[in-house]
């Protein structure tokens, strides 16, 4: 079998890209060797980190889901759609990208909270409190990682082109046909990325997260918060439960994303 | 049922206006080189573009207003564009089961369609797994198999190699011609797909329609210098006289007047490349032709097995084109700017009028 020859890669290059993995691991082999090994196992099973845990997987899940149902309809329109000014609001949609974490969350608080405009119509109308509730997580954890999948998607839309839709439609297919056989079973491979992304980044949402809904254990303390409370307690626990935060990330990351790169080069049947 | 079509857009500099009519269950073929609007056209008949002005009528269906899904027409391009995500026969059922057909049917009709085209045994592959004419083959079956009112053909054969095109070429002329009330528009670059498939022929240059009519007249007796290079014919415009042209400047083109051709009205006098002989500038040129003219070599082009000479200089004999054998060309010493003289035998020299 023939391999690609690796000597193509500049040897230049291998000295910087050395240096970045290190930047990414260092790190994190140095909180490993700070910890108390010994303690380590019951810190990491203690009901607080526990509760902090599954308290993580819900919402990061839940608002992925809501990134997907949102996020799809959006990259499609900035995509396809050729609306005047178009350019601007896809600048706007990567507002949460640049907008530090604790700004977006105040943001929302003021939006959603007793004096906001939303947040007074609820309340009035519904009798609905959003902010300090663990649907306030949700849609902290949204309003940052959005932005990924409608990146990743708009990306794949705007490369792949409109060819297989134009022809689609000659062959009869209405619209919503079109969207449904054609450019979303296409779009499975950067769906399939862009929810990995997602995923982790409302899993490690911090700043939002602590502003628009508190830190109230076993209904706002998500794992980085978890994390903040016991770094001003107990600097073992703190540690013990960063670990976990990374270990849930790797898996997630390992598990999930090569599949979904693989499944650029093999498209599954939609059925 | 008949297709009536007059269309009118603009492409940034470019404008087209054409206005044409094709019977039904007959085959247009539209010809002109890169740039002349033909898939411009195409894209307004399909619904792809939006025409500035278009009365489109389809057995008196008006279809201009209807977006593509709703207008029953089928189209082809150079690049199959089957669905990578599903199967052969998943994509020829694509258009039955948009149209509302339920999917065993729908498979069934596929199957048919697939056998149609002898393309049966791929029905399991995926696309990626499909050489070039495979690929086209499978796609000519999927336009067809939504049984389409109006087919359109956008140089399907363009991008495929030289063996694989004839195949297509074949197929597409049994499909075609089987009876139906479908109107088939083909646009196309060669003249060997609009000779091979089409009854009638509509030639385009810059946004207008230049020649139409059957296929063999147009392409066979040209009446301008466009159609005659598309048709790869030689044509010198002049008027007709007895024996057979006189050009602008005064000289004979000696050639046989068509029946229709009276002398003294407008006339062109049309001649195949391989009618022409060329001989060194200073050979005493002899024998009987009498069209004997002095040129100078422009270019020399490989054209199937022979060269393709292409003339320079001013005049009627500028941009005539003769065909050699290469050890003619290397025998000759012939290279652009060579002096050379070109004879033509009048009896190959066909004169028609200038206007049909």
């Amino acid at each position: 079998m023939a391999r690609p020859d690796r000597r193509q890669i500049p040897g230049i290059l291998w000295l910087p890209a050395g240096l970045a993995l290190a930047l990414v691991v260092l790190p994190v082999i140095g909180l490993v060797t700070r910890t108390d090994l010994s303690r380590l196992p019951g810190l990491i099973v203690s009901d607080s980190a526990l509760e902090s845990l599954r308290l993580s997987l819900e919402t990061a899940a839940m608002s992925t889901v809501l990134c997907v149902f949102l996020g799809v309809p959006l990259a499609i329109v900035l995509a396809r759609a050729a609306l005047p000014g178009i350019r601007f609001v896809r600048a706007v949609v990567l507002l949460p990208l640049v907008l530090p974490p604790v700004v977006g969350g105040l943001a929302l608080l003021y939006l959603l909270g007793r004096k906001g405009f939303l947040g007074y119509l609820l309340n009035v109308t519904a009798g609905i409190e959003v902010p300090f509730t663990t649907g306030a997580v949700v849609i902290a954890q949204t309003f940052v990682a959005m932005p990924f999948l409608v990146v990743s998607l708009e990306g794949a839309l705007r490369g792949g082109g409109d060819a297989y839709e134009r022809i689609a439609s000659t062959l009869g297919a209405r619209p919503w046909t079109v969207f449904r056989r054609v450019t979303l079973p296409l779009l499975l491979p950067a769906l399939g990325s862009g929810v990995v992304l997602s995923f982790a980044r409302a899993l490690g949402e911090f700043g939002a997260t602590i502003t628009f809904a508190g830190s109230l254990e076993g209904v706002t303390r998500t794992l980085p918060l978890e994390v903040y409370t016991q770094s001003e307690i107990d600097m073992d626990s703190a540690v013990a439960v960063s670990l976990l935060l990374i270990v849930v990330a790797i898996l997630v990351i390992v598990v999930a994303r090569p599949r979904a790169l693989d499944a650029i080069g093999d498209m599954e049947r939609v059925r | 049922m008949s297709l009536h079509a007059e269309i009118e857009l603009s492409r940034g500099a470019f404008e087209l206006d054409v206005a044409f009519d094709v019977p039904a269950g007959s085959v247009l073929a539209i010809l002109g080189p890169n740039g002349s609007g033909k898939s411009s056209l195409l894209g307004c008949l399909s619904g792809l573009l939006r025409p500035r002005r278009a009365a489109i009528m389809l057995g008196g269906r008006g279809l201009d207003g209807l977006p593509a899904h709703a207008r029953a027409i089928g189209l082809l391009s150079q690049d199959p564009l089957l669905f990578p995500h599903l199967s052969v026969l998943e994509n020829v059922a694509f258009s039955p089961r948009s149209k509302g057909t339920g999917r065993a049917r729908a498979r069934e009709v596929a199957r048919h369609w697939l056998e149609q085209v002898d393309a049966a045994e791929f029905a399991d592959r995926k696309p990626a797994q499909l050489s070039g004419g495979q690929a086209q083959r499978v796609a000519v079956a999927r336009a067809l198999a939504g049984d389409p009112e109006l087919l359109l053909l956008d140089e399907p054969l363009a991008a495929l190699d030289i063996d694989a095109a004839p195949a297509i070429r074949g197929l597409l002329r049994r499909v075609l011609a089987v009876a139906t009330s479908r109107v088939t528009i083909l646009v196309t670059h060669d003249p060997l797909d609009a000779l091979a498939l089409a009854d009638h022929v509509l030639v385009m240059a810059g946004g207008q329609v230049v020649e139409r009519g059957p296929t063999r007249v147009v392409l066979g007796a040209p009446r301008t210098a466009f159609t005659a290079r598309i048709a790869g014919l030689n044509l010198i415009a002049g008027t007709a006289t007895a024996d057979g042209l006189r050009t602008a400047d005064g000289s004979l083109v000696a050639g046989m007047l068509a029946p229709d051709t009276d002398v003294g009205e407008d006339a062109v006098a049309v001649f195949a490349p391989s009618a022409v002989s060329v001989y060194p500038e200073d050979d005493g040129h002899p024998g009987s032709p009498r069209n004997t003219v002095k040129t100078v070599v422009g270019t020399l082009e490989p054209h199937g097995p022979v060269i393709r000479l292409r003339t320079a200089g001013e005049g009627w004999p500028a941009g005539l084109s003769a065909d050699l054998t290469p050890a003619a060309v290397a025998e000759l010493a012939l290279e652009p700017g060579t002096p050379v003289w070109l004879s033509i035998k009048a009896t190959t020299v066909m004169v028609h009028p200038a206007t049909p």
